[in-house]
C-alpha cells in the first residue's frame, strides 16, 4: 500500500483569501491547519490565468504552449498526457469530482466527453474513447462533474434539476441571452454576477462536491491506493452563495482592497502605466476575452460593489473550508489520514477590485497570478513543515503526484516536483516561473508571456491586434509589491529587463515536443 | 455578428466530396453531435445529442457550383447563414470550405466549432469512398 492523494482545487481564488496567507475576511481554519502541518507556498503561479489551459497544465504537467489547450474554448486533445492515467496504471483508483473543464462547456452538439459522459448520467465503457486502460476518461475511473450554475448536462446541474427543481431559479444566470457572460447586477449594490440565492446550503455545489467525494471515499478499500481530485467550482463568479450564509460577512464592514484606490483618477493613473489594453478594457473600449462580461464596463464599478463582491467571495471561501473539513474528518474516521497527501490550490486568481477591475483576462499581476498552494505530505512521511518563498508553478503538480506515488516523472512532464523548502528549491535552481496567455476571439488577438522571479515580475506583449510587440511591464517586487510602478522603460532597469527577456526567450525555445495547438470551438 | 470559416484539403474528386454533403438527410453521418434529422421540402430539423432540436431552412443546393447554403431558424439565433463549398483543385484533390456567419457571436463560435469537426468527417468519408 502506498500514499493516497487528495488533490483539492478551487476556481479563481486569490492568495490573500486564506487566513494563513494574511486574509482577514474569511475564516479558513481547516486550510490554515493543513498549512501549519505541511508546506505553504508564498509564490505559486499558474501557467495561465484562465481555467482550461491552467487545469490542463495540472493534468499534463505541461505549459499551454506544449499541451495545446491555449485558451478557454480550446479542448485539451483527447489523447493528451494525463497524470491520472499514470496513477491509474500504477493501480490507483482515480476520481475527479466537481469541475473538470478540460473541454468546452458550451457544447450543444454534445461533442465533448465531459458533457457526453455527464449526459449519460453514469460513466460507461460504451464510450468510444474507452480503451480499457485509460479509465473512463483521461485516466479517471470515476467522474462526477459540476460547474458554476445549474443549467446544462453536468451531473450537479442534472441532480438539481431532477431533485430540487424549485431551487434552480435561485441561482444567478451565468450567461445572458446571447450566451455572453452575464453583466446583470444584483445583491444590495447591483454588482455584476451577484445574486441572493435561496438555495439551502446542503444543495449548493460546494457541499455537493464534498458529499460526492465522501461517498466515493466510502467505497474505497482500506488497503487501496487512490487519487481523488476534489474540484470546487467556487469562489469563481457568479457570487451567489446560499443566502442563509450572508450573515457571515457584512459587506458594509469590508475594507477596500489595498490596490483599489477609491479616487477614479488615481485608479486611472495606475492603469495608464500599464500596457494599453488595461485602460481600454477599463473604459469599455475593448473586451479582449470572453471571461469578462461583454456588456459591463469596469469604470462603472463602485467601491460598494467591490465590498459586496469581496464579502460574498469570502463567504464562498468559508463554505469551501468547512466542506474540506468534512472530507478530512472522513479520512480520519477511516484511519487513513496518516497516509494521505493533501494538496490544495486553485487554477488562477481574481482581480476582485484591484486597479478598479473584476474578473480576469490578460492582466498578469498578483490578483490573478499569486495563488494559494498548500502541500500537506502524509504525516507518516514525517515531513518538516515549511514555508517556501521561491516561485513555484502549478505545472509542477503532475510530477509531485507521481513522486508521492513513488514514480519518476515521464519525459512529457515539464514541471519539476514541488520543493519541500527553500533550500530544496535553491539546490534545484527553482527560481522562476512562466505564465502564458494567448487569445484570439472575434478579431481581437492578445499574446502575453510573463516571468516571475523572487525579485521581479516581467511581462512581454507579443504582436497582436492590441500590441505591436514593443510593450511590456516590469515590476520590482522588493519596492513595489503591489505592482503599481511599471519599470519597463526605466533605463536603470535595462539590465534586469534584458536578463528576464532572455529567460522568456529560453522558455519559448525550450526543448521538447509540442502538441498541435487546438482549435477554438466554443467561447468557454 | 461573427463570421468564421474553416477549410479542408481532401484527397478525393470534387464530385465525391460533393456527394457526401449534398443530401440533406445524411447530416447525422458527418456532423458530430447531430444524432438524427427530418427533411421535408427545404426544411430540415436536426436533433442534437444534447437533446436540443434545431430547425433549418435549406436555401441553396447547387450541384453545378457544388454549393450548399442553409440557415438555422431557431429563435436562439438572430441571424445564421452557413455555406459549404466544394472546390475542385485537381483530379483527386478538393478543397471543402465551411463558413458560418451568425449573431449572437457566441453562437457563431459554437456552431462554427462544430463545422470544423464536420469537415474532418466529410474528409474521412470522402477519402474512404475513393479508396473503397
Amino acid at each position: 500500500m502506498g500514499r493516497k492523494i487528495l488533490f483539492i482545487t478551487t476556481d479563481q481564488q486569490r492568495y490573500d483569501t486564506l487566513g494563513v496567507n494574511g486574509g482577514e475576511l474569511s475564516r479558513t481554519p481547516v486550510l490554515d491547519r493543513l498549512a501549519a502541518q505541511g508546506i505553504r507556498y508564498e509564490r505559486c503561479q499558474p501557467t495561465s490565468v484562465v481555467c482550461m489551459p491552467s487545469r490542463a497544465s495540472m493534468l499534463t504537467g505541461q505549459f499551454p504552449s506544449t499541451h495545446g489547450a491555449w485558451m478557454n474554448g480550446v479542448a485539451l486533445a483527447i489523447d493528451a498526457p494525463s497524470v491520472a492515467e499514470n496513477l491509474h496504471d500504477l493501480g490507483y483508483a482515480t476520481a475527479l469530482i466537481g469541475k473538470a473543464h478540460f473541454e468546452p462547456f458550451m457544447d450543444p452538439f454534445g461533442r465533448f466527453a465531459e458533457n457526453s459522459l455527464a449526459s449519460l448520467g453514469i460513466p460507461t465503457i460504451e464510450q468510444p474513447w474507452f480503451d480499457g486502460r485509460r479509465g473512463v476518461h483521461r485516466g479517471f475511473d470515476y467522474l462526477e462533474f459540476a460547474t458554476h450554475g445549474v443549467m446544462g448536462p453536468l451531473h450537479y446541474a442534472k441532480w438539481m434539476q431532477a431533485q430540487h427543481p424549485e431551487a434552480v431559479a435561485g441561482f444567478y444566470q451565468v450567461v445572458d441571452g446571447d450566451l455572453n457572460v452575464n453583466a446583470a447586477g444584483g445583491g444590495d449594490t447591483g454588482a455584476p454576477q451577484v445574486k441572493f440565492n435561496d438555495v439551502p446550503r446542503e444543495w449548493y455545489h460546494t457541499d455537493w462536491v464534498a458529499d460526492r467525494t465522501i461517498e466515493w471515499l466510502a467505497q474505497q478499500e482500506d488497503n487501496s491506493d487512490w487519487f481523488c481530485w476534489m474540484s470546487f467550482p467556487d469562489p469563481h463568479h457568479p457570487w451567489d452563495p446560499p443566502a442563509s450564509e450572508r450573515g457571515r460577512v457584512n459587506w458594509r464592514d469590508v475594507p477596500l482592497p489595498v490596490n483599489y484606490p477609491e479616487e477614479a483618477s488615481l485608479r486611472e493613473a495606475l492603469l495608464d502605466q500599464k500596457a494599453r489594453h488595461w485602460r481600454a478594457w477599463y473604459d469599455g473600449r475593448v473586451v479582449s476575452n470572453y471571461e469578462a462580461p461583454k456588456k459591463w464596463v469596469p469604470a462603472t464599478l463602485t467601491a460598494d460593489q467591490v465590498r459586496e463582491v469581496s464579502a460574498l467571495n469570502a463567504i464562498e471561501v468559508e463554505l469551501i473550508d468547512e466542506a474540506i473539513g468534512r472530507v478530512l474528518k472522513t479520512l480520519e474516521s477511516k484511519g487513513w489520514d496518516d497516509d494521505v497527501d493533501v494538496i490544495f490550490t486553485t487554477d488562477h486568481g481574481e482581480l476582485q477590485g484591484d486597479f478598479g477591475l473584476l474578473f480576469k483576462g490578460p492582466y498578469h499581476v498578483d490578483g490573478l497570478m499569486r495563488l494559494p498552494l498548500i502541500w500537506r505530505p502524509a504525516p507518516s512521511t514525517k515531513c518538516e513543515p515549511a514555508v517556501v518563498h521561491a516561485p513555484v508553478s502549478l505545472v509542477s503538480l503532475a510530477a509531485t503526484f507521481l513522486e508521492v506515488a513513488g514514480q519518476p516523472a515521464p519525459d512529457w512532464v515539464e514541471g519539476a516536483v514541488l520543493p519541500r523548502n527553500d533550500e530544496d528549491a535553491r539546490s534545484r535552481s527553482m527560481d522562476a516561473t512562466v505564465t502564458e496567455w494567448d487569445s484570439v476571439l472575434f478579431g481581437v488577438a492578445v499574446h502575453v508571456r510573463s516571468i516571475m522571479t523572487r525579485d521581479y515580475l516581467y511581462t512581454e506583449y507579443l504582436p497582436g491586434t492590441m500590441h505591436d510587440g514593443s510593450e511590456g511591464e516590469l515590476y520590482d517586487l522588493a519596492d513595489d509589491p503591489l505592482q503599481r510602478v511599471n519599470r519597463f522603460e526605466d533605463p536603470s532597469y535595462t539590465s534586469v529587463r534584458s536578463t528576464l527577456s532572455e529567460r522568456l526567450a529560453a522558455h519559448a525555445n525550450r526543448p521538447g515536443e509540442r502538441a498541435t495547438p487546438g482549435v477554438l470551438v466554443a467561447p468557454v | 455578428m461573427a463570421s468564421l470559416r474553416y477549410e479542408r484539403r481532401i484527397a478525393a474528386p470534387a464530385d465525391v466530396v460533393w456527394g457526401v454533403v449534398t443530401r440533406p438527410e445524411t447530416i447525422p453521418e458527418w456532423f458530430p453531435g447531430v444524432v438524427s434529422c427530418t427533411v421535408e421540402g427545404n426544411i430540415r430539423v436536426i436533433q442534437l445529442s444534447s437533446g436540443l432540436e434545431m430547425p433549418e431552412e435549406i436555401l441553396v443546393n447547387d450541384a453545378l457550383q457544388r454549393r450548399f447554403v442553409y440557415r438555422i431558424t431557431a429563435p436562439l439565433y438572430r441571424f445564421h447563414l452557413a455555406s459549404i463549398d466544394v472546390i475542385e483543385i485537381g483530379e483527386n484533390d478538393s478543397l471543402c470550405v465551411y463558413a458560418t456567419t451568425a449573431e449572437p457571436d457566441t453562437l457563431a463560435l459554437i456552431v462554427g466549432g462544430g463545422t470544423n469537426s464536420a469537415l474532418s468527417e466529410i474528409q474521412r468519408i470522402a477519402e474512404s469512398r475513393v479508396s473503397a
